[in-house]
């Protein structure tokens, strides 16, 4: 009876009552869509920077990283690329010979980072041949061709077939230089990539190099993601004088970013439902008060205080239940469609968002497990919500009440 | 005191005084009275003279200042607010002179709810129901909603409300004070057949004429204490 009574006082004020439900529903969409947004922008940022950038593992010499000097390359860095391309674990991994130091042409000069790739293999880990724009991608049979990005071909003033020179430190210290042609133009998401970044053949940056077929850098994608630390402590153990390091250690922001995101979100979220509560608590209390002499005759004629409270808790109770369902399926329309397609904000923010590694078009995504987190703190909320009318319901005198007009 | 079978309220010393610090008030001063079973008794007096005090306290919706209510020879002063409750929905029907019914509830459910709360079974409550709408006269209405009732109507249903939990007796504050002069005597007619037929004790707080006149026994208040108490022989008009 308590719960018919309950539900048909939510539609004495039909109005009023659906101003609450239609309220907590968009509340509960658009906060739930927020999250999404955000799990999909983090989420591809590191499909993005574990894909094309870091890769799950990389592996460097112990004191590569005190000053990045191109002396510090991998001890038998071949073998180790032969016993990862052994291992099922592994999806595919590449060597790198890597070295620092300023690019020029005929219009400009800046720094960068040189990159010797074994094109078959690094295409395999980073998929450097979708991203060129413009020319072709490395060929093993290439002397002294690179890849450029394109904002750093702006900055350069260079284009296609355009001859640059890199000058940077062999491994003795020397300085050397070598005049490279552009094969070709990539664009990335990432800004700071696309400026900084330089990929030639590794054979032709060892030439210079002074060093014989050494990498630098070996970075390994794993078939599962959930490995990735249990094969990292696998290949310490394998070759202790490499310093192997997971994608969470290589970019700590990015690891602290999807480490703390659920928390963020949650507590964005509690937000949300806090300023709802408010709404909820209002409107509760106006229809407590607006029927004081009906409660006071309940009260009169002997409903006690577990049931009035449990009146009003449940009228709270069932405009959230109503609302929830709705919004959450509407936030679950959104974001399926908008996962399938994509939140194209190209227009809007592309260059703020490749700024930060970011891609401007969105595919929203929400885990199963956050609805029924929401649905969770909705229920919490709506007990929460109805304390306070409950209780000014229980404080009110039956002999007042009954006599208020 | 010495228990009597019959008796179904008695108060002794019976005060109540309204104290704001400037004011005090004695909105009931020194009532004792004894009511037996059967009775269909009117308190009367002006406007501010304490019946409805006095009805609230027997019925025990306010605690006196000083003195006792017995109720079936129970001392009810001394309950707290929560067995208060549970007394008055075990023992105590009322009857308001808004009639204050559930809104969203149908006839049928307003009379049903307080045995909802006294959780008596759903075949007891049907049958209990069905026989109060008949005795109202009420049967073709029971689906209707307060509002699309009349004011006779709708305190007819109160008055079966109050029935419904088969209690000790019936308060009714001023009852008739909101309906015209035919409905008021239906409703008194309806009341004093209960009262007759089932031994349904009533006491009525009014200044109705109608009902003092039908009342078996009429107490006057005047300034919160009893000056007259007169019971009669029987009532003025047959039920």
């Amino acid at each position: 009876m308590l719960l018919a009574i309950a539900w048909k006082n939510i539609w004495r004020n039909k109005t009023r009552s659906l101003v609450v439900i239609t309220a907590v529903m968009l509340g509960l969409w658009a906060g739930a869509f927020i999250l999404a947004y955000v799990f999909g922008m983090i989420n591809q940022r590191l499909e993005d920077a574990i894909g094309n950038e870091i890769s799950h593992l990389q592996l460097h010499h112990e004191e590569f990283y005190k000053d990045y000097a191109p002396k510090f390359y991998l001890e038998n860095g071949e073998k180790v690329l032969e016993g990862l391309d052994s291992n099922p674990r592994v999806k595919a991994s590449t060597g790198r010979v890597l070295t620092y130091g300023m690019v020029g042409s005929a219009a400009n000069s800046t720094g960068g980072k040189f990159i010797g790739i074994d094109p078959t293999r690094e295409d395999q880990v980073t998929q450097l041949s979708t991203k060129l724009t413009e020319g072709e991608y490395l060929q093993r049979s290439d002397k002294n061709k690179i890849l450029i990005g394109k904002k750093l071909a702006d900055k350069l003033k260079v284009k296609l077939r355009s001859k640059i020179v890199l000058t940077f430190q062999d491994i003795n210290g020397d300085i050397v230089a070598g005049a490279f042609r552009i094969k070709g133009i990539f664009r990335s998401y990432n800004t700071a990539l696309e400026e900084n970044n330089l990929y030639a053949l590794d054979q032709d940056l060892s030439r210079l190099l002074n060093a014989q077929h050494q990498v630098h850098e070996i970075a390994v994608l794993l078939q599962d993601e959930e490995q990735v630390d249990e094969y990292a402590r696998d290949l310490s153990q394998q070759y202790p004088t490499a310093r192997v390091e997971s994608w969470k250690e290589i970019s700590p922001e990015l690891g602290l970013m999807v480490e703390s995101l659920d928390q963020y979100m949650m507590i964005f979220f509690v937000i949300i439902l806090l300023a709802l509560s408010f709404g909820i608590v209002n409107t509760m209390l106006m229809a407590v008060l607006e029927r004081v002499r009906e409660i006071g005759m309940l009260m009169a004629i002997g409903m006690n205080k577990v049931r009035l409270f449990g009146m009003i808790a449940f009228e709270t109770i069932f405009m959230v239940l109503i609302a929830t369902p709705l919004g959450l399926l509407l936030a679950y329309l959104t974001i399926y469609w908008f996962g399938m397609n994509g939140l194209d904000l190209s227009g809007l923010y592309q260059e703020g968002y490749a700024a930060y590694g970011f891609k401007s078009i969105i595919y929203p995504q929400l885990d199963a497990m956050y609805y029924y987190r929401i649905m969770l703190l909705v229920g919490i909320t709506a007990l929460l919500a109805s304390i306070y009318p409950a209780i000014t319901a229980l404080r009110l005198d039956p002999v007042k009440a009954i006599r208020k007009i | 005191m010495e228990g009597h079978k019959d008796r179904v309220i008695r108060t002794e010393g019976l005060f109540k005084v309204y104290d704001d610090g400037a004011v005090s008030l004695k909105a009931v001063n020194d009532v004792s009275l004894s009511i037996e079973k059967g009775e269909f008794t009117a308190l009367v007096g002006p406007s501010g003279s304490g019946k409805t005090t006095l009805l609230n306290l027997i019925g025990g919706l306010d605690t006196p200042t000083a003195g006792k209510v017995w109720v079936h020879e129970k001392d009810i002063s001394g309950l707290k607010k929560n067995q208060l409750i549970d007394f008055r929905l075990y023992n105590i029907g009322f009857v308001f002179q808004a009639y204050n019914l559930v809104p969203v509830l149908t006839a049928r459910e307003n009379i049903e709810f307080v045995m909802l709360l006294q959780k008596v079974g759903k075949e007891e409550r049907n049958r209990r129901v069905d026989q109060l709408l008949g005795e109202i006269g009420l049967q073709d209405k029971a689906g209707k909603r307060p509002a699309e009732l009349s004011g006779g109507q709708q305190q007819r249903v109160a008055v079966a409300r109050a029935l419904a939990s088969k209690p000790q007796f019936v308060l009714a504050d001023e009852p008739t004070a909101n309906l015209d002069s035919k409905t008021a005597e239906n409703l008194l007619d309806m009341m004093a057949k209960l009262n007759m037929d089932e031994g349904m004790t009533f006491l009525f707080s009014t200044h109705d004429q109608r009902v003092i006149d039908r009342a078996k026994r009429v107490i006057t208040l005047v300034d919160g204490s009893i000056v007259s108490d007169v019971t009669r022989e029987k009532t003025t008009i047959e039920a």
